[in-house]
């Protein structure tokens, strides 16, 4: 310790190098940053400067979003040893609540209303979610009900309230701050990248430093241990499955401002692969463990992919099997190196 | 007597871990035989190689009436006659009593199931050992005693002439017991051998004819059981020799801590009273079912009584939940470790400050980042348990250092009583002595200890009172020093 | 007699069917169409898709597993399947069992991956769902095949009948393959040693392996049935439609799973049967179709398709609370 240089153990330096010790120290997010480096070479060699190209990072930056938020939401759920089948009914039941509102009241209004009408569409939107959330959690933690059942049944429930009030239709044409958080930048950072740190970082600081959070990780392991440790183990589980769907909504605020549009079935495909990214970042399926670290890092090399593949002019549809590939591979890793011979 | 099974020479090793060093075995037909040794001895390794799941390392020799093999493989083992009957049981929960017992019929390549055939063999089976079980109740819903029987039966229904038991009666009532005990008696006359592996010694000595030693992977002796007793027996596992004396100490002067006046839950216990004082080290002992940890939850907030106060420091508890309990300064070691003391796959630090979650918590609702290593540092030093990494599943630690950091998590509560339900289970004796030493230092320091325990010697040696339970009432108390283990034994059981 | 009712009461399969008779009651009592035969013909085509894949997904739960990819594989076995038969001609015979074989192949890889690399099987599927999804669409570039070979265009229709009204029914493709998979599902399930090694699997896999079961050989079994169900499923889907096209079978896999376990199998392995899942689908068919009946829009079939599932789990878990009430530790 005391042999490090000074710029090691003081200042932002400092802080940095514990970051990327942090970052380093856990075997997976190791593997990850390995293979992240290992897909930005190949793809550096086979595209050119294009992907290194401001647009490109940018146009990276203007996607992640989207499935980063929906993935946190799934992510805590999956942490609790359960699991939310209805982040994206929940988000676009959310939007297009936000969207009808803004709709109807925000065009004609000006100033002080202008604005006012945004905020409560916005409230009433979370309010969605946070009906919802606190009903997942209910069934879930009170009434004992698996959560991929309680989840199926309230993603087809909140699904077909959507779908019953929009008749299936889109609701379109959103007040432009709204459309900003979608399509802006500041100083060159979409606004939606900062909707997304504004939101994770919370999440982290939740799961890594808080009570509750302590508890989710030993609940995700073993239910009843932790009552017995004189947790209220409903009550934390009733709060993941709040927290999940605020998130839900979150991301249906940002889906809507991307397309400045809402609708019941939008982002139907992200469910899967919010559960593929988080696994890939390090969540166990099974529930006890999982980083938010290791879910960014996840993240990145799913966009990374996914716009060389653009920039390559690859069908989308091989993104997605390449997904598939990496997680399956991921996963694989620990069981051959032990197959190998290799201590882990 | 004809010799069923000889084993010369046998070593095994695991990587750097010798497990097993040059032992010999003979089973006779017809014996019942003992193995004990702590854990870790090598006992599950030996049953290993005998049913063919390990090979022995080179040199071995396993002899089967008279036939010779340098290792066996499960096949050839179950057909020589051996069974194996593990102390999970390896039953199929789902499926049925029937079922269970003729599961060797569902082997081989694809085949219609002839139903008649599979209850054929069940019946038989039971009817050989004298068992009448429901065919076709699920095997989730027997009790663990019967399951054992399901156990023993599809053993029968496969011709055992040896029967291998891990740790058969972990968890049994005494009568269960009993009634295991007099079936492998029966066996016995059937001309079977049978093969106990128990931590109970003195349940060891009431039914075997010999008894072998193993320690660190070698073999102490054989014995005839009629010229040991569990003190010799302890001694020959750990090489030490373990001496408590029963003292007896003056509390009078102490304070009342705990106060229990009446208490009675439906169906769990009744009118139960008794006081604790300061430092005192209770023991509560009776058969599984009598309603002791019925008990003690109830003072722990987890099962409300019907009935009757609960005072603590003169105050009246009315625990709505263990939160509470744990705010009054009461806890809980429960008597499963594995599924209810603590979170396995979770980090040695996780475990030892969830009880303290809520206190540690700094500004912003936040647990500062000191405080968690500073608070585990210290309960790891003061327990003395045995980690390499407090980031660590707990899992990786040896029983008796879980042990310890359950006890660590409850000691951080800083509690006035601590309840400890069946502390020692499966933990061995050189480490049982280390969790006694942990639990009298408490006392000295003040904490009121309630033990829990259907060992008699351990509330006898370890506590200075002990109340028996019987059915659910408080039957009887002891002074330790002005009584015999024989005398609670008859209280207990009566 | 009280003791039978006893034993009822205990299974789930009394539970659903005592709901589905009120609901039958009362759809009878209240709605014109529901109780004739050709509603009944109906709706066993429609959900005869759903109704095998059931059958093969109850088999994988029921050996401690889950797999989500069949509706993928049944796209892949569908489009392989028609584009051969587009081009060769082909018939019956050989259009199954091209199906089936496309549906077996992609089963094995999924078991290999989850056997052999010892990942959960909820990931391989995801991922498997992604890879054959993402490589079809990629491959066929999204194309719908239109024109199918005629004679499989018409189908079959055995036995026609026709009644006073003039209207014909018969047994046709959907309804055929949905009893004979049901019937080979439940063969497998209760008379045979590898359908009780499965059941044995999910309750007790530890144990299953120190028996000496092999558990490759079944899991090969199970995920290749799963892939056999998909490729039947596929083609008489295909044959209903009349065209087949890559995007529109994905995404149904939870339906499938609702149905599953609204039968009473168990996520947990070791748990289901065939009867049971017969009612969970009857329960979502008779529910989606009896909204309809009774005037309610389309658009809101599907919420209450939801409520009904969310209420049925809800209520399954209090009265197992119940039970378990007095038995203090749960
Ligand atoms: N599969 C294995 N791999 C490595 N070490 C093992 C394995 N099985 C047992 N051991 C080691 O061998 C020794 C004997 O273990 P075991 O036979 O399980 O003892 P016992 O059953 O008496 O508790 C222990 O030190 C244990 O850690
Ligand atoms: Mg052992």
């Amino acid at each position: 310790m005391s042999n490090e240089p000074a710029y090691l153990t003081k200042g932002p330096d400092a802080v940095l190098m514990r970051l990327l010790k942090g970052l380093t120290h856990d075997v997976t997010n190791r593997r990850l940053i390995i293979l992240l480096v290992a897909l930005v070479v190949v793809f550096g060699l086979l595209i050119g400067e294009r992907f290194f190209s401001q647009a490109t990072v940018q146009s990276m930056a203007f996607q992640l979003p989207e499935l980063g938020i929906l993935s946190l939401a799934m992510m805590i759920t999956l942490v609790s040893g359960g699991l939310n089948l209805a982040i994206i009914s929940t988000a676009n039941l959310c939007a297009l609540t936000m969207a009808y509102i803004m709709t109807t009241h925000v065009p004609g209004a000006e100033g002080f209303i202008w604005v006012g009408w945004q905020i409560i569409a916005i409230c009433a939107g979370l309010a969605v979610a946070a009906v919802i959330g606190l009903l997942n959690g209910f069934v879930i933690a009170y009434l004992g009900v698996s959560p991929i059942l309680t989840t199926l049944g309230t993603m087809t429930m909140v699904k077909g309230i959507a779908i019953g009030m929009t008749r299936g239709n889109v609701l379109s044409g959103l007040p432009e701050p709204i459309v900003f958080i979608g399509n802006g930048t500041v100083y060159g950072i979409p606004t939606a990248m900062i909707v997304f740190a504004i939101v994770a970082i919370p999440v982290a600081i939740m799961l890594g430093r808080t009570p509750t959070g302590a508890a989710t990780y030993m609940i995700g392991s073993n239910e009843k241990a932790t009552r017995y440790s004189g947790i209220d183990t409903k009550r934390v589980i009733l709060r993941v499955y709040l927290i999940s769907s605020l998130l839900a909504a979150i991301a249906g605020l940002v889906m809507m401002a991307r397309f400045n549009s809402a609708n019941a079935s939008y982002a139907e495909s992200y469910l899967l692969v919010t559960i593929l990214a988080a696994v890939l970042g390090g969540v166990d399926p099974m529930g006890g463990f999982g980083k938010i670290a290791g879910l960014i890092l996840s993240l990145i090399i799913l966009q990374v992919i996914s716009s060389a593949f653009n920039l390559l002019n690859f069908s989308q549809f091989l993104t997605l099997a390449i997904w598939g590939t990496i997680l399956v591979a991921v996963m694989a890793v620990p069981n051959i190196r032990r197959r190998l011979g290799f201590a882990d | 007597m004809a010799t069923f099974l000889d084993l010369k020479n046998i070593s095994k090793r695991f990587g750097g871990v010798q497990a097993l060093t040059d032992v010999d075995l003979t089973l006779e037909a017809g014996e019942v035989h003992c193995l004990v040794g702590e854990n870790g001895s090598g006992k599950s390794t030996l049953i290993k190689i005998i049913s063919g799941v390990q090979p022995p390392e080179a040199g071995g020799v396993i002899n089967i009436e008279g036939r010779s093999y340098t290792h066996l493989n499960p096949v050839e083992s179950t057909r020589s006659g051996i069974q194996v009957i593990y102390q999970d049981l390896s039953l199929f929960p789902n499926l049925t009593v029937a079922e269970n017992i003729a599961v060797g019929q569902h082997l081989g390549g694809f085949h219609p199931v002839d139903w008649a055939a599979i209850r054929k063999i069940a019946e038989t089976a039971m009817a050989r050992i004298n068992v009448h079980l429901d065919l076709d109740a699920k095997v989730e819903d027997l009790s663990i005693a019967n399951r054992q029987l399901v156990a023993i039966c599809r053993a029968m229904a496969a011709d055992a002439k040896l029967v291998i038991m891990d740790e058969p009666t972990a968890s049994l009532t005494r009568h269960e017991v009993d009634a295991l005990l007099s079936l492998v008696r029966e066996l016995k006359k059937k001309n079977i051998c049978i093969v106990f592996v128990s931590h109970r010694l003195d349940e060891v000595l009431e039914v075997a004819e010999r008894v072998t030693v193993l320690r660190d992977g070698k073999k102490v002796g054989t014995y005839a059981a009629k010229d040991v007793n569990d003190k010799k027996l302890a001694m020959l596992m750990t090489g030490k020799e373990f001496s408590y004396d029963l003292k007896e100490t003056d509390l009078s002067n102490r304070k009342t801590v705990l106060s229990v006046k009446n208490l009675s839950r439906k169906g769990d216990y009744k009118n139960v009273n008794f006081d604790l004082r300061e430092g005192e080290i209770l023991g509560i002992t009776g058969l599984l079912g009598s309603g002791r940890t019925e008990l003690a939850l109830s003072l722990f907030g987890m099962n409300p009584p019907d009935e009757g106060e609960i005072k603590l420091d003169g105050k009246t508890l009315a625990l709505k939940s263990n939160r509470e309990a744990i705010d009054n300064g009461i806890a809980y070691v429960s008597e499963d470790r594995l599924t209810l003391g603590l979170v396995l796959e979770q980090p040695i630090a996780a475990n030892a400050i969830v009880t303290i979650l809520d206190k540690l918590k700094g500004a912003l609702g936040l647990i500062p980042l000191g405080a968690r290593e500073s608070t585990v540092e210290r309960w790891v030093k003061d327990l003395s348990i045995k980690v390499s990494n407090t980031g660590n599943a707990v899992k990786t630690l040896s029983g008796g250092n879980q042990q310890r950091v359950v006890l660590a998590k409850w000691m951080a509560t800083n509690p006035r009583v601590l309840i400890l339900d069946s502390p020692t289970v499966g933990v061995d004796i050189l480490a049982k002595d280390g969790i006694y030493e942990i639990v009298r230092g408490l006392a000295q320091k003040g904490v009121a200890v309630i033990m829990i325990s259907d060992e008699i010697p351990e509330v006898l040696y370890h506590s200075h009172r002990i109340l028996v339970m019987r059915q659910g009432r408080l039957t009887g108390e002891f002074e330790p020093h002005k009584s015999s283990e024989d005398q609670i034994r008859v209280a207990v059981n009566a | 007699m009280h003791d039978l009712f006893q034993r009822l009461k205990r299974r789930h399969e009394f539970w659903l069917a005592s709901v589905i008779a009120v609901l039958v009651v009362y759809l009878s009592i209240a709605t014109q169409g529901f109780l004739t035969l050709q509603n009944l013909f109906d709706l066993l085509t429609s959900y005869a898709f759903l109704g095998i894949l059931a059958a093969g997904l109850l088999v994988v739960l029921i050996s401690g597993g889950i797999d989500i990819s069949f509706t993928a594989t049944a796209s892949i076995a569908q489009y392989i399947t028609m584009l051969l038969a587009n081009k060769y001609g082909l018939d019956w015979f050989s259009v199954f069992a091209i199906a089936i074989i496309v549906g077996l192949v992609l089963g094995a890889i999924n078991a290999v991956l989850i056997d052999r690399l010892q990942i959960s099987s909820i990931i391989v599927s995801i991922a498997t769902l992604n890879i054959f999804y993402g490589l079809l669409v990629f491959v066929t570039g999204g194309k719908y095949i239109y024109s199918l070979p005629s004679w499989f265009g018409k189908g079959i229709y055995w036995f026609e009948y026709v009644d006073a009204e003039e209207i014909s029914y018969g047994l046709n493709l959907q309804i055929l393959a949905l009893f004979v998979m049901f019937t080979i599902t439940w063969l497998l399930l209760n008379r045979t040693n590898i359908g009780r090694q499965i059941y044995a699997l999910g309750g007790n896999r530890e144990a299953a392996q120190r028996l000496g079961f092999n558990v490759f050989r079944l899991n090969i079994l199970v995920y290749c049935y799963m892939g056999l169900t998909a490729g039947v499923a596929s083609l008489i889907q295909a044959q209903l439609a009349q065209s087949v096209a890559p995007t529109v079978l994905v995404g149904k896999e939870l339906d499938v799973l609702a149905a599953v376990v609204l039968g009473g199998a168990s996520l947990a392995g070791g748990v289901g049967t065939v009867l049971g899942t017969i009612l969970g689908l009857a329960l979502l068919a008779i529910m989606q179709n009896g909204l309809i009946l009774i005037g309610v829009s389309s658009y809101w079939s599907q919420f209450f398709v939801g409520l009904v599932i969310l209420l049925s789990v809800s209520a399954t878990a209090l009265s197992a609370r119940r039970k378990r009430k007095g038995n203090l530790i749960e």
